[in-house]
């Protein structure tokens, strides 16, 4: 029934006709891509940023480190991208995880307090003995969560909610209440470093990215979770243990947030328990819709995160880069991200192609169907 | 004598040409159909002929890609459902579509209660409500809750909200695949009244029986293309399904032939034993044996535990009391367990319990079989894929595009796909609740087929139906339930028929 077996030797009647819908066909794969309209965002706002300031593209190397603000760009979607990847996981699950951002602030105080309390921070072992205890309470946390959600039934944003409102008031308990502030090299080099020239937080989440990516789509995990967000019920009875996938993806999400905190906080050295991560949940479930993943489960897009976390940094460059004064850059922010969605809407593109006039009328498909026919005969 | 004014009456719907195409597939190929007023008309087809999404096209779900559709005289380009039912067409959908936790006059008066200023006169709602109902022969009370009513009585409820906007045309889809004979009466005699009130019926059923009774006229589809219009009295039944199939009826004959098998000597042990297997509120203990290679039918009306029978045979619901033994080894079952197992089941609710609707046919397939290696262990692509082709082949899941999202099948290419996920586990046990609810002659005759054929295999089989032919034309015992028991156990032979299973469901309900 294909209408593109039309063959060398088919009737000139369908002259012409073969090539361009074979072209716009292309195009048309490219412009439904369920990310085209969020890289055409971002290409569109790296090129206003390039005209408005000469330069804004370039990349030098400095002490054989790599310096310009794309690179910033790269190093500040670090953050949002570890915190969507794990989110993404979550949301495809038919969950959600609002406790991300007082997680950061969690594991970064564990951390900290930690090196601050060892007394020995300039050794690498303690550096890593720090991020390691914080990942392992984020860990735990994330577990919890996963505990509420799936052994108890609480629904998700209610469950963590709990410790998106506690979460800092552990933190602050973990800190006794101050702005706990520590030295060690080796520690804050995670955040303010670099690795062969490329800054220490870029690597980080472009190997968790690979990582996670490897895990999810390698194995049967991506297929699972986008199976119990679609339809939990029949993925239970196709024996799809949903309970220890989905606790498994809250781990995971806590893990990453634990971790993100650590990345964020380490060039700051201050485990400040109100402000670290905060509104972090929120950048991170726009990162995650703006990448194509839909709030309510199932397919999801983990390449949509990467372009959705650039997205989101290249916006709070531009901000600072066309001057926008401070009480109207959420407004401009928010201008940008309905553009974006607006465009990326299925509905509204039915909704266009409907009204536009047909290009293909229907005498060309009946004569494309009997001149296949003649070729097969 | 109706059929003859009817076809005097200016048409109230004319659809021309429609056709319609998904990605790969043209679902509809130019199709006409024309419904008068004061007429029932069939719509015939197999799954997959084109029959739902023409509704769809009626109903404004879908939109046509060419073609005209004219309602009561004017053209229409329906791009949502609000325009097809503000033309006057309204839908009773094989599920009822309502909201079962509201009223039922909330349910028949969604949108069209009575109002007083920005307020809603409930009781002119009720009121008003009650009316319709009566005008459906239906006493029940407006302010009680939907979920309490039959499924009979909510698509009754689902029509009674139909007439409340005074629909022209009336589209029922399915509206009998889960009613009884009594019920099946009721709604029928709802049609004929409403039928001779001027308005039009579009009548899908795959009951034949059904169609011959209630229908005037029919239009068959095939393979998304208009066969023919028929008057329904002129048309041999026979003809009908050749026109529906493409071929001829011979093929049906031969599943006609019941597939009599002298039920073996089981000297072995049973595959599965059940031993007063139970659960508070679902069904009463009962015992159950299926030997290797047999097929074991559950038999008895709708609600008398044949389902919830299966859901503990396979785990799906916790067991209160009793064990099961499948293979020699007791343990209580769940999913996981008993897939790995080797026991499979396909539940009744295709939609909610089958199918994962924005998945691939080919990850369809592959779920089961994954689950049970857990997620860490992927099937090997090349094996995955030779396990899809191979299913798909040989249960004919057309369209033949193991890449197609399952959702965009029709139904009984879902059920298909269903049951080579369950296959290409490679049970030893198949439990299948009503594999061939909602689905065409020709499919049905295919899957009946091939249960027989896993069963001389050496599968065992236990074969759920509310169509007793059916359960009687391919089991070798018969379970019969009643009000959540097990009420008896019939050896099937030459001289078992559906009245022997109806008698003894009406039997004991004396001696009780």
């Amino acid at each position: 029934m294909s209408t593109t077996t039309t063959t060398p030797s088919a009737p000139p009647t369908a002259s012409g006709s073969p090539r361009p819908q074979g072209a716009r066909a292309a195009v048309r794969r490219v412009t439904h891509h369920h990310l085209f309209w969020p890289v055409v965002a971002l290409v569109v706002m790296l090129l206003a940023c390039g005209l408005r300031s000469p330069g804004f593209l370039d990349v030098t190397i400095m002490d054989g480190h790599l310096f310009g603000q794309p690179v910033d760009i790269l190093r500040a979607s670090a953050t949002p991208l570890l915190l969507g990847i794990g989110m993404c996981l979550v949301i495809a699950t038919g969950g959600i995880d609002l406790s991300v951002g007082a997680v950061m602030a969690i594991s970064l105080a564990v951390s900290l307090t930690y090196i601050d309390a060892s007394g020995t921070g300039g050794t690498v072992g303690t550096a890593l003995t720090a991020v390691a205890i914080g990942l392992l309470v984020a860990a735990v946390i994330g577990a919890f969560n996963g505990f509420l959600v799936t052994v108890l039934g609480i629904q998700p944003f209610i469950a963590t909610m709990i410790l998106m409102v506690a979460g800092r008031g552990i933190a602050m308990l973990i800190t006794k209440g101050q702005i706990t502030t520590t030295t060690s090299p080796p520690f804050k080099s995670i955040g303010s470093g670099f690795v062969l020239g490329i800054p220490t937080p870029v690597v980080i989440a472009a190997v968790v990215f690979a990582l996670v990516a490897l895990l999810v789509r390698r194995t049967a995990l991506g297929m699972l979770v986008e199976s119990i967000g679609i339809n939990r019920e029949a993925s239970r009875l196709a024996g799809v243990q949903s309970r220890n996938i989905t606790w498994f993806v809250y781990l995971l999400c806590g893990l990453l947030a634990g971790l993100a905190g650590i990345v964020y906080g380490a060039p700051t050295m201050a485990a400040d328990a109100n402000n670290i991560g905060l509104m972090k949940e929120m950048d991170a479930i726009m990162v995650v819709v703006l990448g194509g993943t839909k709030l309510d489960g199932g397919k999801f897009s983990l390449a949509g995160v990467v372009v959705g976390a650039l997205l989101l940094s290249t916006l709070e460059r531009a901000v600072v880069i066309f001057h926008i004064s401070s009480q109207i850059t959420p407004l401009f922010k928010a201008l940008v991200l309905i553009i974006v969605c607006i465009a990326a809407s299925e509905r509204l593109r039915s909704l266009l192609t409907s009204r536009l006039p047909r290009k293909r009328p229907a005498p060309g498909t009946g004569t494309s169907t009997p001149s296949a026919q003649e070729v097969t005969a | 004598m109706s059929t003859t004014t009817a076809a005097d009456a200016a048409p109230v719907v004319e659809m021309t040409g429609i056709t319609i195409e998904f990605p790969g597939v043209k679902a509809l190929d130019g199709v006409d159909l024309t419904l008068r007023p004061g007429e029932v008309h069939a719509l015939m087809g197999e799954n997959g002929a084109g029959k739902s999404t023409l509704i769809k096209a009626l109903t404004g779900v879908y939109r046509i890609d060419a073609g005209r559709i004219v309602v009561s005289g004017s053209e229409h380009r329906f791009t949502r459902t609000r325009d097809s039912q503000d033309a006057g067409i309204s839908t009773v959908y094989q599920e009822v579509n309502l909201c079962s936790n509201l009223s039922v006059a909330e349910n028949i008066m969604l949108g069209q209660e009575v109002r007083f200023g920005p307020f809603i006169n409930w009781p002119a709602t009720r009121r008003k409500a009650r009316e319709h109902l009566a005008l459906l022969n239906l006493d029940i009370d407006p302010s009680s809750a939907l979920s309490s009513h039959s499924i009979a009585v909510q698509q009754l409820c689902a029509i009674a909200r139909a007439m409340v906007v005074d629909s022209k045309v009336l589209i029922l889809d399915e509206p009998t695949s889960s009613l009884d004979k009594a019920e099946v009466a009721e709604l029928f005699d709802v049609i004929r009244s409403l039928r001779d009130k001027g308005v039009a019926i579009l009548f899908v059923s795959h009951f034949l029986d059904q169609i011959y009774e209630i229908t005037d006229r029919l239009t068959i589809l095939r393979n998304g293309r208009l066969i023919s219009e028929h008057l329904t009295k002129e048309l041999p039944r026979m003809e009908l399904i050749s026109a529906m199939i493409g071929r001829s009826g011979e093929a049906l004959a031969d599943v006609e032939e019941r597939a009599h098998r002298v039920a073996s000597e089981h000297d072995e042990a049973p595959l599965l034993r059940a031993v007063a297997l139970g659960r508070d509120g679902s069904v009463e203990p009962f015992d159950l044996d299926v030997h290797a290679g047999e097929i074991v039918g559950v038999a008895g009306l709708l609600g008398s535990g044949r389902t919830e029978v299966a859901r503990l045979l396979y785990g799906a619901d916790k067991a209160g009391s009793g064990t099961l033994t499948f293979d020699g080894t007791t343990r209580a079952a769940t999913p996981l367990t008993s897939i790995k197992r080797g026991v499979a089941f396909s539940s009744e609710d295709r939609k909610k319990e089958g199918i994962i609707g924005d998945l691939t046919v080919r990850e369809n397939i592959a779920l089961a079989m994954q689950a049970s290696r857990g997620p860490w262990r992927p099937v090997p692509a090349k094996e995955l894929d030779a396990v899809v082709e191979r299913y798909m082949k040989a249960l004919n899941v057309y369209p033949a595009n193991p890449n197609m999202l399952i959702r965009n099948l029709s139904g009984g290419n879902q059920q298909k796909v269903l049951l080579a996920r369950w296959l290409a586990t490679e049970p030893r046990l198949i439990i299948l609740d009503e594999p061939t609810r909602g689905i065409d002659v020709g499919a049905k005759a295919e899957i009946q087929r091939l249960v027989a054929e896993l069963a001389g295999q050496g599968m065992g089989v236990v074969f759920i139906s509310s169509e007793l032919d059916e359960v009687l034309r391919l089991s070798q015992r018969v379970v019969v339930m009643r009000d959540r028991q097990k009420i008896g156990e019939i050896t099937n032979g030459p001289d078992v028929t559906s009245t022997t299973i109806l008698e003894t469901i009406a039997a004991s309900g004396s001696a009780s």
